[in-house]
């Protein structure tokens, strides 16, 4: 048995353990040791995923291929560069505990699992093992009641989208008579008969998914938990999850169910148009800026399920480089959210933003590359990202589609323009404390990888289609 | 110069330097106010000075690019980094490096707050407008077309008038809703075509049936850009708002990529709808002269007065391309340049007022003659040449245009000229209510007549406005063989579609 293709995610969990114990024994405080030991395992594992050879192992639940490299890389990007700016802010707000940068690992390891997950079950296992750490780290700052609700509701409705999923799995199991993906899709090779029962499954399983990925009409829970939860957690999620639960989506559709493309596609046309309305729409009136990240993510998964949902190769390497650049664009604009605060204290309205141009020209410059590239104005990274699936869709006919795309990115232009408004057409007498280094150079980091991608775009642009070759074949 | 130097890429990138070196002085506010006036202002005489070597050394007998730079950029893609210039766009690229500085050295008093950003965002601007005229790759051209959203948005929203919060997201959000459509419209290009290289689009026809679609998708951008009437809306408020020299990159620049783009891309790609719906870009145009002119003798606000003499001036000139003769194209690519120049010296004009009394209204003025004699005849010159007197730039263009719109249609000549009528009258009107009269207001008699650095700013603008006007053929020579060019190929495209049918 090949288990060592596993070692990136078997270094996580052994690390996980050591760490815990490592952190529990001492009598004093541990939080910054750990999450510096957590980072520390998060680039190992890294290196481990770079060292990875192709192939399957654990009797076909586990599969690594370059798709699952390139997904795993950006999630373990994801995941350190937000940590790194929790360990400041939890420090202020009383929250330095070494149990969340633990959890955060364990999280990632559920990532992981779910990115190569090449089994119904192992998907199961992987997203069960992201979902339980993050109910826990939604409610972190337990003191506070808006956390506590965005942690229970989270785990409510999560538990319901676990329990859609296993239903849809049950399902697909009864009738296909494996959770094999390879089995299954010799199964629904074309020419067999499709029953009812796989393709209700098949919803079921979609619905579970697009529940992590918080599209449209499965995101209720978004906004509420964004907005409820310490503003590093709402980074963790924004980033990292929705990467691992972007990849889950692509690996089922196109891998088992590639076949059953006919009964997918229209659920994901609707599901992407809807998350792309919805999330400009919505984003409008809100005053919460944490809030605001929300609905544009769900916005964003919309657009990246674009790429999927026109069911191309292209279209599938543009959901790749959507999600790359999503995540470092979110990255940097959550250091510059988790850096807001006033005389010491964490403030969260797009209004608190006030004069922001005046008092730290550094953090708003970047705050508004950030703001133009989700808006998606070249020649920012975002625009990019945009580009190619709305190629993908236009390539593949579906010009109504990107025609709604192209509207919602002008009416979320709006809205990313009124924090650039903010910043520096209006003024305050109470400007906000200047960010910390740490965070400032998150922020610069992605921040130049915005402006700089136009300059050299093809690393990015041939590992996704290096990825897109292996999944698809 | 010898080929393989990459000056256009130079151009294009050296305000970028400048932007750079800007951002990193740091100390006092005043110190490094003062050496962000200085390094912006260097920096854009040192491209001005670099681009001359456009004007000495374009080939005038040719109609093919020039000056190419070719660089893989998105080989998987056919996307590639290609630049260069033609007679259509080398004098846009010379009028675009030389109005920067002049813009700069106008800001110089005027913009006291921020002036660290105000200069980056300036060399910012430059550099899009280079690159936007100089891309030869329907990807980098849009790039670079929408990239000026950002400096300009930033330009009005920050350093704008009372209300500059509400034009500057109308400036956005208008430009922004028009370029998405032309994505569209890039998109299909790129995979049918397969490439967006735009020499070797050229050569690619675009089927019959999607050239209606596509070319309302490029009309959707370059109207707003014009802008064309009825999307004009969104100029008046953002050339009001706007700092002076905002305004004077806004008219002498930016409405000029709509009509360029026209000429690049609406034109030679898509010969069947652009014959199409020639028609109906001539009703636009006419529309817009004469009902922007009448809405301009209405105004009390000078800028807003001179916004809709613009968009009165761009009806001309989309009126000039879509006759599709020698006489109109060139006319229009004239206007183009001589509104360049005049609108932005009128725009400069009011901006000397403003900085000494704050005001734009007409009626805070009159009798200005008296206390500033030099302004008065600065004033009158481009006031002429913005009414088409003979002998100054506007004439030359509009007279070329007109002749055109005559060949085509006498109805749309008319009113092509109605529009020049009433411009003399808004104008003349304006100049009266402004210069002459009593000198009633106290506080007008004290005001000082143009400093030096005013003479500087104007002395340029003045020179080119009669050298224009004067000898047009040393203007015109640059873009004949072009459009020429262009015209034989649209004409050939829409014979070999006739042939076919028959």
């Amino acid at each position: 048995m090949n288990w060592t293709l596993a070692l990136p995610e078997i270094l996580l969990a052994v690390s996980g353990l050591v760490i815990l114990l490592a952190c529990v024994i001492p009598k004093q405080d541990t939080a910054y040791g750990g999450s510096m030991a957590v980072i520390g395992a998060l680039l190992g594992a890294a290196i481990l995923v770079l060292m990875q050879d192709d192939g399957t192992a654990f009797s076909g639940q586990y599969i690594a291929d370059p798709f699952g490299r390139f997904m795993k890389l950006l999630c373990l990007a994801g995941a350190a560069a937000t940590l790194l700016l929790a360990i400041d802010f939890n420090e202020r707000e009383k929250l330095a505990r070494f149990e969340f940068p633990l959890l955060a690992l364990f999280a990632t390891t559920g990532m992981m699992v779910m990115i190569s997950a090449n089994d119904l079950m192992s998907v199961y296992i992987g997203l069960e093992l992201l979902s339980l750490p993050l109910y826990v780290i939604a409610a972190f700052n337990r003191d506070s009641g808006r956390s506590a609700e965005a942690g229970l509701k989270y785990f409510v409705l999560g538990a319901l989208a676990s329990g859609l999923l296993l239903y849809g799995t049950s399902l697909v199991y009864g009738f296909a008579g494996s959770t094999n993906f390879d089995k299954l899709a010799e199964a629904f090779a074309p020419g067999q008969p499709v029953s009812a029962g796989v393709v209700v499954g098949l919803v079921f399983v979609i619905a579970g998914l697009a529940f992590k990925a918080s599209a449209v009409p499965f995101h209720m829970w978004t906004p509420d938990v964004y907005e409820g939860a310490p503003t590093p957690v709402t980074a963790f999620f924004a980033a990292a999850p929705k990467v691992a639960a972007i990849a889950l989506i692509v690996r089922v559709l196109t891998g088992p169910f590639a076949d059953l493309s006919d009964q997918w596609q229209q659920v994901l046309l609707l599901i992407s148009a809807a998350s792309m309305l919805l999330g400009s729409f919505a984003a409008i009136g809100q005053r919460n800026i944490k809030r605001l990240m929300a609905y544009s993510s769900i916005g964003h998964v919309g657009y990246a399920l674009m790429g999927l949902s026109v069911d191309t190769d292209v279209g599938v390497r543009g959901v790749l480089i959507y999600m790359a650049i999503y995540l470092i664009m979110n990255v940097g604009t959550f250091a510059v959210l988790v850096s807001m605060r006033r005389q010491g204290k964490s403030v969260e309205l797009i209004d608190d933003l006030a004069g922001l141009g005046r008092s730290h020209p550094g953090t708003a410059m970047w705050m508004a590359i950030f703001m133009f590239s989700m808006a998606g104005v070249p020649p920012l990274a975002g625009f990019f990202g945009k580009l190619y699936v709305f190629l993908a869709a236009m390539q593949a006919g579906y010009l109504w589609l990107a025609l709604i795309g192209v509207g919602t990115s002008v009416i979320g232009g709006y809205y990313y323009l009124r924090i650039i408004k903010v910043m520096y057409f209006d003024s305050t007498e109470q400007p906000l404390d200047a960010a910390t280094p740490g965070v400032g150079l998150v922020m610069a980091g992605s921040g130049l990888f915005n402006v700089l991608f136009i300059l050299w775009p093809a690393p990015l642009i041939g590992a996704a289609q290096l990825a897109v070759a292996a999944l698809v074949g | 110069m010898n080929p393989g130097f990459p000056l256009l890429s130079l151009l294009t990138f050296l305000p970028l330097v400048g932007a750079a070196i800007i951002l990193s002085v740091r100390g006092e506010e005043k110190v490094v106010a003062q050496n962000a006036r200085w390094t912006a202002l260097w920096t854009s005489i040192i491209v001005f000075l670099l681009s001359l070597a456009l004007w000495f050394g374009f080939d005038k007998s040719s109609a093919e690019f020039q000056f190419t730079e070719e660089v893989d950029w998105l080989p998987d893609f056919g996307i590639g980094y290609h630049m260069g210039v033609d007679g259509l766009s080398v004098l846009f690229v010379l009028l675009s490096t030389a109005l920067t500085p002049l813009c700069i050295l106008a800001s110089w008093e005027s913009i006291g707050t921020r002036v660290r950003e105000y200069m980056i965002s300036f060399l910012v601007l430059e550099t899009m407008m280079v690159g936007m005229f100089c891309a030869l790759d329907l990807v980098l051209f849009y790039v670079f077309f929408e990239g000026v959203l950002i400096p300009m948005f930033l330009i009005i929203g920050v350093w704008g008038g009372p209300r500059r919060v509400y034009a500057a997201m109308k400036f956005f959000l208008y430009t922004l809703a028009g370029s998405v459509l032309m994505l569209l419209a890039i998109l299909w290009l790129w995979y049918n075509a397969g490439t967006t290289d735009i020499p070797e689009l050229f050569a690619y026809e675009v089927p019959r049936a999607v050239q209606g679609w596509l070319f309302f998708a490029f009309l959707a951008s370059f109207a707003v850009k014009v802008p064309m009437w009825p999307v004009h809306t969104w100029l008046p408020d953002a050339h009001v708002e706007a700092p002076t020299a905002g305004s004077v990159i806004l008219a002498g620049v930016l409405l000029k990529m709509g009509a360029y783009g026209f000429l690049r891309f609406s034109l030679p790609l898509l010969p069947f709808a652009s014959a199409e719906y020639a028609p109906l870009i001539f009703t636009l145009s006419v529309v817009a002269v004469i009902y922007t002119s009448l809405v301009a003798l209405a105004q009390q606000d000078m800028k807003k007065l001179i916004a809709y003499s613009s968009v009165a001036h761009m009806g001309i000139v989309t009126l000039g391309i879509f006759t599709f003769t020698p006489q109109g194209m060139s006319g229009a690519i004239f206007t183009m340049l001589a509104h360049g120049v005049v609108s932005g010296a009128l725009f400069l004009c009011v901006g000397v007022v403003y900085d000494r009394v704050h005001s734009r209204e007409i009626a805070r003025y009159g009798g200005v003659a008296k206390v500033m004699p030099g302004y008065a005849l600065l004033f009158m010159l481009f006031t002429m040449a913005s009414i088409g007197l003979p002998g100054t730039a506007n004439f030359v263009g509009e007279f070329l245009v007109i002749i055109a719109a005559w060949k085509v249609n006498p109805w749309v000549a008319g009113g092509g000229a109605t529009g020049m009528i009433l411009g003399a009258a808004y104008m003349l009107y304006l100049y009266r209510r402004v210069i002459f009269g009593k000198l009633e207001k106290p506080d007008l008699r004290v005001l000082l007549d143009l400093s030096a650095r005013e003479y500087v700013v104007f002395a340029p603008l003045v020179v080119l406005t009669i050298w224009m006007g004067i000898y047009p053929s040393s203007f015109l020579s640059f873009f004949e063989t072009s459009v020429a060019a262009l015209l034989a190929r649209h004409e050939a495209a829409l014979n070999v579609a006739k042939l076919a049918g028959m």
